[in-house]
């Protein structure tokens, strides 16, 4: 999960980090009282995950709170590359001398960390990488050992950085890669880092983004988040592995490679069959009961762009045979509720079972369909009638 | 032969007591692996009785290997324990690991990798998040299901579990040497390269099926790897062509971010390196039919 700015910030002071005022503003009302409070000459910026605000007329410089006030009219409702700004986050002006770049990552490709660092900072860092890749440092941080005072000294100097502003930014270096490791962070980027011109460091602008795996140690209960689609919350709330796509054919599957390969193979199907797409993705692991295929049925069944379900199973811990089970229970459990034709194409462990208990059934809306290919080609079809 | 894993190994399991620990071992036991015994800290000295089997109970692995000469260990412990498993079981030099533990924070997994490396890779992850590895015929470590397909000359490498599944399933009349799934998280243990080498020295092994999924660049490399070092026919399948952008599909390391990790990518990668990609599953296993064929 990637944070908003002003989350970021908070997190970043609650470290040690230097930053400056900043308060969140819902409303124009609330942007006058926080630019007073805060006083002076404010930036008001606007909280959406994406980049480019600047540009997009989402940041703007305010020398009084009436100022910020009436600026903040024009960001609030902005569209930035498809995110609706909603809040804001009134932050203390502050008079650069100089801008820096500063981030740690979790380096995928050679499974490590990886600290990123520039003496030139202030564009965006995908262009300073292209233009001038000699400037941006790229320095190995080993898991077990961290950012030390002196690794932090290391990555500046090899930032570019003098001796003198070194000894300035490595101890913010050394707070940051602690929110990297005590935050659970796949990424802790500060861009820019500046150097004001009464000669302290201040973190401008932070990006954080959070594994989703280590929220069991952490207290985030209450942090703002996305706004999910609808049949997202749904899913969520049951426990479901669900991201909605913009498609017409329901996918249900076990695993998630099955699943995501499920998706490729409906789409392939779709091209004969009028340009259907998947609607989603829907893995429901390896425990298919009647209860988690019912709660999959019911979320992808109220998705009001699918024609019809694939549900796709290959049966390794679990039998096909509680999968057809499962089927046959949920559409009992939904009654008339399940309106839209069901391809079911079961393999593996009781796989025979499976599609006789099925066969029994013989409810109206299941096709049971022995190959993959072929059920993805048969539920495409009918998604296009 | 096969790799990593053979008729050889003697299996403990890291959180056999658990339910998911106990449900495996059982039927890792029924599939005629060799499981020799159990680590839980707080049970060390109790037997367990397994289908009939009397295993122990240790307090840690380093005690299991000495009483047992288990060379392998698979992990179930939850995921706010398996660091401390992980690195349990590099500290005791165990050959080889396996974690199936799903929902590790990478945090973590990182930092008991880069122990592993500190300590001089005595022990070969597999994991986490994974499936673990099956050399049908002799032993079963992870929760593969035995019976899917029996012994054969094609070696299987696949981030994902049911995937490997299928395929394993798809080629049943030809059969495997080892089918190895190496998990879908950001950071794990073995690689897609060090299973094509293991693979590219096995005799046993006439041919390869490489399964990847969208995320990362480890299918990147491991075309440039076949290119320069493996002899051997190699067919690969990549999941995850209509995944959209910035979503993450079920596995933590699945996810598109920029140009990076694209499944157009990767396909391009291998068909640059001459290894031929199937747009589904089965006609991936189509295509190895055809190059088993003409061997």
């Amino acid at each position: 999960m990637d944070l908003f700015e002003y989350q970021a910030r908070d997190m970043f002071e609650a470290y040690g980090v230097p930053v400056l005022q900043g308060l969140t503003a819902d409303t124009p009302e609330e942007v006058e009282a926080a630019a007073a409070k805060i006083g002076g000459v404010v930036v008001v910026k606007a909280q959406v995950k994406a980049g480019g605000r600047g540009k997009a007329g989402g940041v703007k410089v305010a020398k009084s709170p009436e100022e910020a006030k009436e600026l903040s009219k024009n960001i609030f409702g902005l569209d930035i590359k498809g995110h609706v700004v909603k809040r804001v986050m009134v932050a203390q002006g502050a008079s650069i001398a100089q801008e820096f770049y500063f981030s740690v990552l979790l380096d995928r490709s050679n499974r490590t960390f990886l600290s990123l660092c520039s003496v030139e900072g202030g564009m965006e860092i995908e262009q300073l990488a292209e233009e001038r890749p000699e400037a941006l440092a790229k320095v190995p941080v080993d898991a077990t050992k961290g950012i030390d005072l002196a690794k932090a000294l290391d990555i500046a100097k090899q930032g570019g950085f003098d001796d003198e502003l070194a000894a300035k930014v490595a101890p913010v270096f050394v707070k940051l890669y602690e929110v990297f490791v005590k935050e659970d962070t796949t990424l802790v980027e500060v861009n820019p880092l500046v150097l004001t011109t009464d000669g302290q460091i201040i973190a401008l602008d932070g990006k954080v983004s959070l594994d989703d795996n280590a929220e069991f140690r952490h207290e985030r209960e209450s942090m703002e988040r996305d706004e999910l689609d609808p049949l997202e919350a749904k899913a969520k709330a049951m426990d479901l592995n669900y991201v909605k796509l913009d498609g017409e054919v329901g996918i249900i599957g076990n695993g998630a490679g099955l699943v995501m390969s499920t998706l490729d193979v409906v789409a392939y199907a779709g091209e004969r069959h009028g340009g259907v797409k998947p609607a989603n993705f829907l893995d429901i692991g390896g425990g298919a009961s009647a209860e988690v295929m019912a709660a999959g049925l019911d979320v992808i069944l109220n998705d009001p762009q699918v024609k019809s379900v694939f549900v796709n199973v290959f049966g390794g811990i679990t039998a096909c045979d509680a999968v057809a089970n499962g089927i046959v229970g949920a559409l009992k459990t939904l009654g008339d509720k399940a309106t839209k034709p069901l391809v079911v194409r079961l393999d593996g462990n009781n796989v025979l079972e499976g599609r006789y208990i099925l066969e029994q059934a013989s409810h109206p809306l299941v096709t049971v369909v022995d190959t993959m290919d072929e059920a993805a080609d048969k539920a495409a079809e009918f998604a296009n009638r | 032969m096969a790799i990593f894993l053979d008729e050889n190994s003697r299996i403990i399991v890291q959180g056999m007591t658990g339910s998911e620990g106990m449900k495996h071992t059982r039927r890792m036991l029924l599939g005629g692996s060799n499981i020799v015994g159990g680590v839980n800290p707080r049970k060390a000295g109790e037997t367990v009785d397994v289908e009939g089997k009397q295993l122990p109970v240790f307090g840690s692995v380093a005690e299991a290997m000495s009483a047992t000469g288990a060379n392998v260990t698979v992990i179930f412990v939850p995921p706010a324990f398996a660091k401390a498993a992980m690195i349990e079981a590099i500290d005791a030099e165990i050959p080889l690991a396996v974690a199936i533990t799903e929902g590790i924070p990478v945090h973590d997994s990182a930092e008991a990798w880069a122990y592993n490396v500190d300590k001089g890779l005595k022990t070969r992850l597999i994991g986490p998040n994974c499936p673990g590895i099956i050399s049908p015929g002799k032993s079963n470590a992870g929760i593969t299901p035995s019976d899917i397909t029996g012994a054969g000359p094609i070696g299987l490498v696949s981030k994902s579990g049911t995937l490997t599944y299928q395929m394993m399933f798809e080629l049943r009349d030809i059969g495997m040497s080892t089918a190895i799934g190496i998990g879908g998280d950001p950071v794990i243990g073995t690689t897609h390269i060090d299973a094509l080498a293991a693979f590219e020295a096995d005799p046993e092994t006439k041919a390869i099926v490489l399964i990847g999924e969208i995320g990362g660049d480890s299918e990147e490399k491991a075309a440039a790897y076949i290119k320069a070092n493996v002899t051997k026919p190699v067919v690969a399948y990549v999941a995850g062509f209509t995944a959209p952008e910035g979503k993450t599909m079920g596995h933590a390391g699945a996810i598109v971010s920029g140009s990076a990790g694209t499944a157009q990518a990767k396909k391009e990668a291998f068909e640059a390196a001459g290894v031929k990609v199937g747009k589904t599953p089965s006609e991936t296993a189509a295509l190895m039919r055809e190059v088993y064929a003409s061997l």
